[in-house]
Order: C-alpha cells, then sequence, then structure tokens
C-alpha cells in the first residue's frame, strides 16, 4: 500500500524530471518548506540565488541559451511577487519558463495569513498561462500541461501555485501519459495554398527585404531561415530578438532595424516592395510611426501567433504558422517555381542590392574611438574581437544593449541574450548565470551598465557559490545612460536623477566575494584588461570607465519614421 | 470555455488590461457540465475588436470566441422590475405590460413586479413605459447570446506526454 504514496512534493519532483528538468533556479520559504525537504536528497540540481526576481531572470537565461524550458522556483507571498518581472519579461519575449510558487494551506487562504499573496491572480496577466493546485491529485496533470504550454506554439511563462497542503498530502502516484487541453490551438503547418502565393509574391517582388525576429531563434529555424535568405538572395534585418538567426558574418546580413538601427537597414525596410517577416511583430521599436512605416511594400507575415497577424501591420499574406515547418515549404514553393520565375527581375534585385550596399558605405555601423578615453563603442568592438561571433552575451536594457546589439556579431542563435520588450534592468548579470549553466563549454560576457550592474550586485554571490566563469563587463559611462541621452536631446539637458557617480570599487566588491575585479580608465590598457578578463578561468568583474556623454546613434526619435534618422550627435547650435 | 476556477478572470483580464468597460457579462454552464457559455457586451472600436477575439480565443481556458455583432444570432436578456403605481394606474400598468409580453411576478397594493425578456433594446422601452407610471426599481439579467451560424466547436485532441512512466517512479518511492 505504501509503496506508490507519496507526497505531492515528490510528485512534483517526478514529474520535473519527466519533463528532463536538471536545473532549478530558486530560493526557499515558509510554505515551500515540504518541496525543499523533498529536494535535499533528490537528483536535481538547485541554484540558490539571492532575490527571486534574479531566479526567473537566471530561468530565462537558461532558457534562451538552450530552447529547453527554464525553472524557478519561489515561496508564497513575496517571493512569488518578486518573480513578477521576470514572469512578464519572458512573456514578452516569448521565452518558455515554468514558475513554481508555494501557496499558503488552502484552508488559510483567502484569511490573510502570514505571507500570502494572491499570485494567481497577480500572475495572470504576467504569463501564457498559470494554475493554482489546492488538491495533489491535480499535480502530475498540471505540471505537464505547464511543461507543454510553456514550450509550445508560442512560447512563454507558465506559473504553478500549490498550496503547502497540497506539497505535504500523500497520494498514490500514477504517472500520466496523456494531457488534454481542449482549447489550446497550435498552428503549425501553415495554409499551403498561402504558402505557394507567397512564393510567387517573393519572385515577383523586385526589392524583397527579409525581416527576421525571435520567432525564427525560439523555433530553431536558422539553417531553414538562411536557406530561404540565400535562394531568394534578399537582404536581412535581425531584430534585437533575433540577432544571431542570420549569422551577422552573412553576406546577406544587413543589421538590426529600428529607433537604433544602421542607416542601411532602415532605408531597406523604407524602399523595400515586400517585407518578407519571419516570427516578428512589428514593435514600435523595430516601425518607428506606424503610418509611415515600410509605405511602398506588401506585407508576407509568418507567425505562430495567429493575434500577431494584422495587429500591427496589415498583411497582405498571412500565413499562421511555425517557421520550423513553414519556412522549409517556402524555400521548396520557391524552388518549384524558380525556373520559370526567378530571371524575371534579376536586373531590378541588382540594382536593389546596389543600392543596399551603398547605404551601408555611406553610413556603415562602426565602432567610434578615440585616442584619449575609452569609447562604449570601441569597448563593443574589443569584446566583440575575443567573442569571434562565438561568446554568449547577456545585456541589461539600454545604451549599453544598443551598442552591443549593433557592434557585437553573433553568429549563431541563442548567443544575444538580452531583455527585449520588457527592457528590465538587472537583466543581464542573472540571466548570464542561466546560460552559463545551460552551457558551461561558452565563454559568456555580461555586459552591464552601472545602472543595472547595482540592481544584481546580489548574485555575485550565485557567481563565486557555482564558481561560473562569467565576464562581467560594467560599461560604467556615471549615468543612467540612456534616460539621460533622452533628457539631453528631448528635455533640453535638463539631467535629472541620472547621475550615478557614487559606484562601489570593483576591485574589493570582487574581492569581498572571492573573486577577481579590476577598473580600467585609460583606453591603451583597455584591449589588455578586457582580454585578461576573458582568459581567467574564474569569474571576472570589469569595470569600464567610458566616456560620460556619449549617445546612441542612429536614433529615430520617438514617433519619428524610421527613415528620419539622427545619424550623429547634433552639432552645438549657437544660441 | 472550461467550466474552471481562473477561467472568468482571465477572460475578463483581456478586457480590463486595455481599459474597456464591461456592460453585460452573463455565463453558466452548458449541456457538458465541464464547459461554460458566456455572453459579453462590451464596447471596443471596431478594428480592436478583431484583436480581443484573437487574444481571447489564445487563453488556455477558452474553447471558442467569435464576435457575435454583425453575425446572425439571437440576443436576449431578461429584466425584472419593480414598479410603485397609484390606484388608478393598475389596469394600464398591466396593458403596457402585455404589450411588452411582460408577466406579473409580484403583485402587492403597492404595485408590481414584472419579468420581461426581449433583446436589450425592446427593455429599454419597456423600462422607460414603466418609469411613466411610477418609480421603479430595475435588475437586468445582462445578454445571452446564440450565434445562428453553423459553426462546430473545435477541440484539440489529447495530447501523449512523459517519458516511460516507470522510470521515473522506481527513484522516488518512500521508504
Amino acid at each position: 500500500m505504501s509503496s506508490n504514496l507519496l507526497s505531492g512534493a515528490k510528485i512534483l519532483l517526478n514529474c520535473l524530471r519527466r519533463e528532463n528538468v536538471d536545473c532549478i533556479f530558486g530560493y526557499p520559504g515558509g510554505v515551500t518548506l515540504p518541496l525543499y525537504d523533498a529536494l535535499y536528497d533528490y537528483p536535481i540540481r538547485h541554484v540558490l540565488v539571492r532575490h527571486e526576481q534574479n531566479a526567473a531572470f537566471a530561468a530565462q537565461g537558461y532558457a534562451r541559451a538552450t530552447g529547453k524550458v527554464g525553472v524557478c522556483c519561489a515561496t508564497s507571498g513575496p517571493g512569488a511577487t518578486n518573480l513578477v518581472t521576470g514572469l512578464v519579461d519572458a512573456m514578452m519575449d516569448s521565452i518558455p519558463i515554468v514558475a513554481l510558487t508555494g501557496q499558503v494551506s488552502s484552508k488559510l487562504m483567502g484569511s490573510d495569513a502570514f505571507q500570502e499573496a494572491d499570485t494567481f491572480g497577480i500572475t495572470r496577466s504576467a504569463t501564457k498561462h498559470n494554475f493554482l493546485v489546492k488538491n495533489v491529485s491535480e499535480l502530475p496533470q498540471v505540471v505537464h500541461e505547464a511543461f507543454y504550454i510553456a514550450a509550445s506554439g508560442r512560447p512563454g511563462p507558465v506559473l504553478i501555485d500549490v498550496t503547502k497542503d497540497a506539497f505535504q498530502a500523500q497520494a498514490h502516484y500514477t504517472p500520466v501519459t496523456e494531457i488534454h487541453l481542449p482549447g489550446y490551438k497550435v498552428y503549425s503547418e501553415g495554409h499551403s495554398g498561402q504558402i505557394r502565393r507567397a512564393a510567387q509574391m517573393m519572385w515577383e517582388a523586385e526589392r524583397p527585404f527579409v525581416y527576421a525576429g525571435g520567432g525564427i531563434v525560439a523555433a530553431n529555424a536558422s539553417d531553414e531561415l538562411r536557406a530561404l535568405v540565400e535562394l531568394l538572395d534578399a537582404p536581412t534585418v535581425c531584430t534585437l530578438m533575433g540577432l544571431g538567426a542570420l549569422p551577422a558574418e552573412h553576406p546577406n546580413f544587413i543589421s538590426l532595424p529600428g529607433m537604433h538601427g544602421s542607416y542601411a537597414a532602415n532605408m531597406g525596410m523604407t524602399n523595400t516592395d515586400l517585407i518578407i517577416a519571419l516570427g516578428v511583430r512589428f514593435d514600435d521599436r523595430v516601425t518607428g510611426r506606424l503610418a509611415a512605416f515600410a509605405p511602398h511594400a506588401k506585407v508576407i507575415h509568418v507567425d505562430i501567433d495567429p493575434a500577431e497577424i494584422g495587429k500591427n501591420r496589415h498583411a497582405d499574406l498571412p500565413i499562421v504558422g511555425d517557421v520550423k515547418r513553414v519556412v522549409p515549404k517556402l524555400v521548396a514553393e520557391l524552388k518549384e517555381l524558380a525556373p520559370s520565375m526567378q530571371a524575371k527581375n534579376a536586373q531590378a534585385r541588382q540594382a536593389w542590392w546596389k543600392q543596399i550596399r551603398e547605404w551601408k558605405e555611406e553610413h556603415p555601423l562602426v565602432a567610434e574611438t578615440s585616442a584619449t578615453e575609452i569609447k562604449p563603442q570601441h569597448l563593443m568592438a574589443e569584446i566583440d574581437r575575443l567573442s569571434g561571433g562565438r561568446a554568449i552575451v547577456t545585456s541589461d536594457v539600454g545604451q549599453h544593449q544598443m551598442w552591443a546589439a549593433q557592434l557585437i556579431r553573433f553568429n549563431e542563435p541563442r548567443l544575444w541574450i538580452n531583455s527585449g520588450g520588457l527592457g528590465s534592468m538587472g537583466f543581464g548579470l542573472p540571466a548570464a548565470i542561466g546560460a552559463q549553466f545551460a552551457r558551461p563549454d561558452k565563454l559568456v560576457f555580461a555586459i552591464v551598465g552601472d545602472g543595472g550592474f547595482q540592481m544584481s550586485i546580489p548574485e555575485l554571490a550565485t557567481i563565486m557559490n557555482h564558481s561560473l566563469p562569467i565576464k562581467i563587463i560594467v560599461m560604467n559611462n556615471g549615468y543612467l545612460g540612456m534616460v539621460r541621452q533622452w533628457q539631453s536631446l528631448f528635455y533640453n539637458n535638463r539631467l535629472s536623477q541620472v547621475d550615478l557617480t557614487c559606484f562601489p570599487d570593483v576591485e574589493k566588491l570582487a574581492a569581498a566575494y572571492g573573486f577577481k575585479g579590476k577598473t580600467v580608465e585609460k583606453v591603451e590598457e583597455m584591449p589588455k584588461a578586457l582580454a585578461e578578463a576573458a582568459h581567467e578561468p574564474g569569474p571576472y568583474l570589469l569595470n569600464v570607465k567610458v566616456s560620460p556623454n556619449e549617445n546612441v546613434f542612429p536614433m529615430v526619435p520617438a514617433g519619428g519614421a524610421i527613415n528620419e534618422m539622427v545619424l550623429r550627435p547634433p552639432q552645438p547650435v549657437e544660441v | 470555455m472550461e467550466n474552471k476556477p481562473g477561467a472568468l478572470m482571465r477572460v475578463t483580464g483581456l478586457l480590463s488590461q486595455r481599459g474597456y468597460n464591461i456592460e453585460s457579462l452573463t455565463v453558466a454552464r452548458t449541456l457538458d457540465p465541464t464547459l461554460s457559455r458566456m455572453t459579453i457586451t462590451v464596447d471596443v472600436e471596431p478594428q480592436i475588436r478583431a484583436q480581443v477575439i484573437k487574444q481571447m480565443n489564445k487563453l488556455i481556458n477558452v474553447l471558442q470566441a467569435t464576435d457575435v455583432t454583425e453575425a446572425p444570432a439571437v440576443n436576449r436578456e431578461l429584466v425584472l422590475v419593480r414598479v410603485r403605481t397609484t390606484q388608478q394606474n393598475r389596469t394600464a400598468v398591466l396593458r403596457e405590460a402585455e404589450i411588452f409580453t411582460a408577466r406579473v411576478v409580484d403583485s402587492t397594493t403597492e404595485g408590481f413586479a414584472l419579468e420581461a425578456t426581449g433583446d436589450p433594446e425592446k427593455l429599454d422601452e419597456f423600462i422607460d413605459v414603466m418609469r411613466s407610471y411610477g418609480d421603479i426599481e430595475v435588475t437586468r439579467s445582462g445578454v445571452v447570446s446564440m450565434s445562428l451560424e453553423n459553426k462546430k466547436l473545435r477541440l484539440s485532441p489529447p495530447i501523449p506526454r512523459g517519458a516511460a512512466p516507470e522510470e521515473a517512479f522506481e527513484l522516488t518511492t518512500e521508504p
């Protein structure tokens, strides 16, 4: 009788193992005591972070680096509410994570019990789906549903809130072999007629332009994308979420488009007659003023999420499906049509490429350097040199993120890990922890600003605990740089609450945790310091003092059309 | 949608998150007790409507969401009206009630309680008429709607999940 009677906590762990979970990022607490007790001698690795928000970010780093579902865990009340930013961040960037939270005992729910919060209600809009489990018998079904929902279709975060009594209750555990989600629809194949018409439109276009995004990365469809781009020989931009989907060194790759995209990317987007949008959502940071976006273009939009089609920009030819399945079918159709259609617009396409190349040469994305100070762009160029397009680079949000996205090459998908949609400060460092656990073979740079770094400092302990050889590069300009940039450009340079000049001595800070750190201020010392950090077998904290007043260009001012870029700092005007 | 805790919150959350005010909402279970049918009346601009419906269809607990604003559908609502009326007006009130095929559900010396069903606009008129006879108190049920189109509910089939059952099980049997 007792042989297959298990506690809810053990049932949960069994289910996690059946989902091939090998690593949980979490922080224990009162109501998760039964779970942590079960975990004590269970063969799943648990990484103790120092703040629950970072558990969610680390789980994302793990998921983004591998494509597997990342798992994080927190206790009830403050533990669960601390996860919320990480959940919304995963929601915005379509990252598959499962969050486990403890809840007070079912009989105490609603009584303002100690550490009680309405986690189920609070996380409703922060997740793709969430569950509240009050009865141990529901647990196996729910866990497998959660993992399926997180990873399938358009991926996203799923939260399971489990009451303490459900963790403790004993039940007969029968592994679930089938789940029932009658209302959950995953569209994957794409409509064959639409696919054929799309292929025709592609050959008919004179100035085709591929706009590839995070959907390609999420679907592991980089090879498929590459085949399409090469067959069509179309210029291609990858969004902030899609960098690496096409290798940065690929001749067809331009850069990222949008607010801080290159001149060629934005001019291409504005002048194309056919946008081939693959796994993208026409985000406002890409389109600029929608009414002026790509005025001459028809749009083919392939996305797994039907709600993305026509959300921001009308799709002349929508295809609802998984890019992994749809893109090869497009390639097959293109090949079939090639003999009769390929030559048709060959001349126009040559002229299009010529134009793109001219734009590229006119205003290339090159890193500025200076003999007297470390330009932030120079720092990114050095990191790029060390990476060679192969290292994992994580970032927060802001100026350092944009310079990194512009200037560091990513020749594979899942190397560039940043908070795209939500733009969370303090994301990069914990995400690097998750990524390094997932990919111990990879060199991992966490590029963070001096603002975001100070939101992540507690995790230096986690890094040291596990001797993770993460290279933390603080791009330190003494400011909340992007906010300062906007204040200086659009608010008469009235710099309000952006001064971060009080910053810890990183050498002492790193030493306090037991690893190496250094501050570099002189431009001639920067490349060597960076190389030293990269070659250090353990963690390294490098604080790079860069020019404080540098701004990110090109820049499309808020509300502007993307071809109305400000290409360089405005010259001082005499008053 | 599935008759599960939280399902209602997900649907209304989609609307409140965009700042829309729900004018009426009815929900009750269907022939299949695991499922509920919900009718929501909400003032949403036409361009946004399709987007909201798509977002609702994405909800895991929602089997199907459709916009019946312009589609062939029957829309009905029930209203309970208590009307205070003078002795002289009693017959007039009853005659008006008859015109609207309203039923008397309670009668006192002070007046009547009436029950009427119909499409919401007709009930508006009924309420206006009753108000002309004296003080009234009104409870409306909210609209229930049924599409007249031949749409079959499409349900996703069960999904196989997990490794061979025995594998993980062995490891953690209680001592």
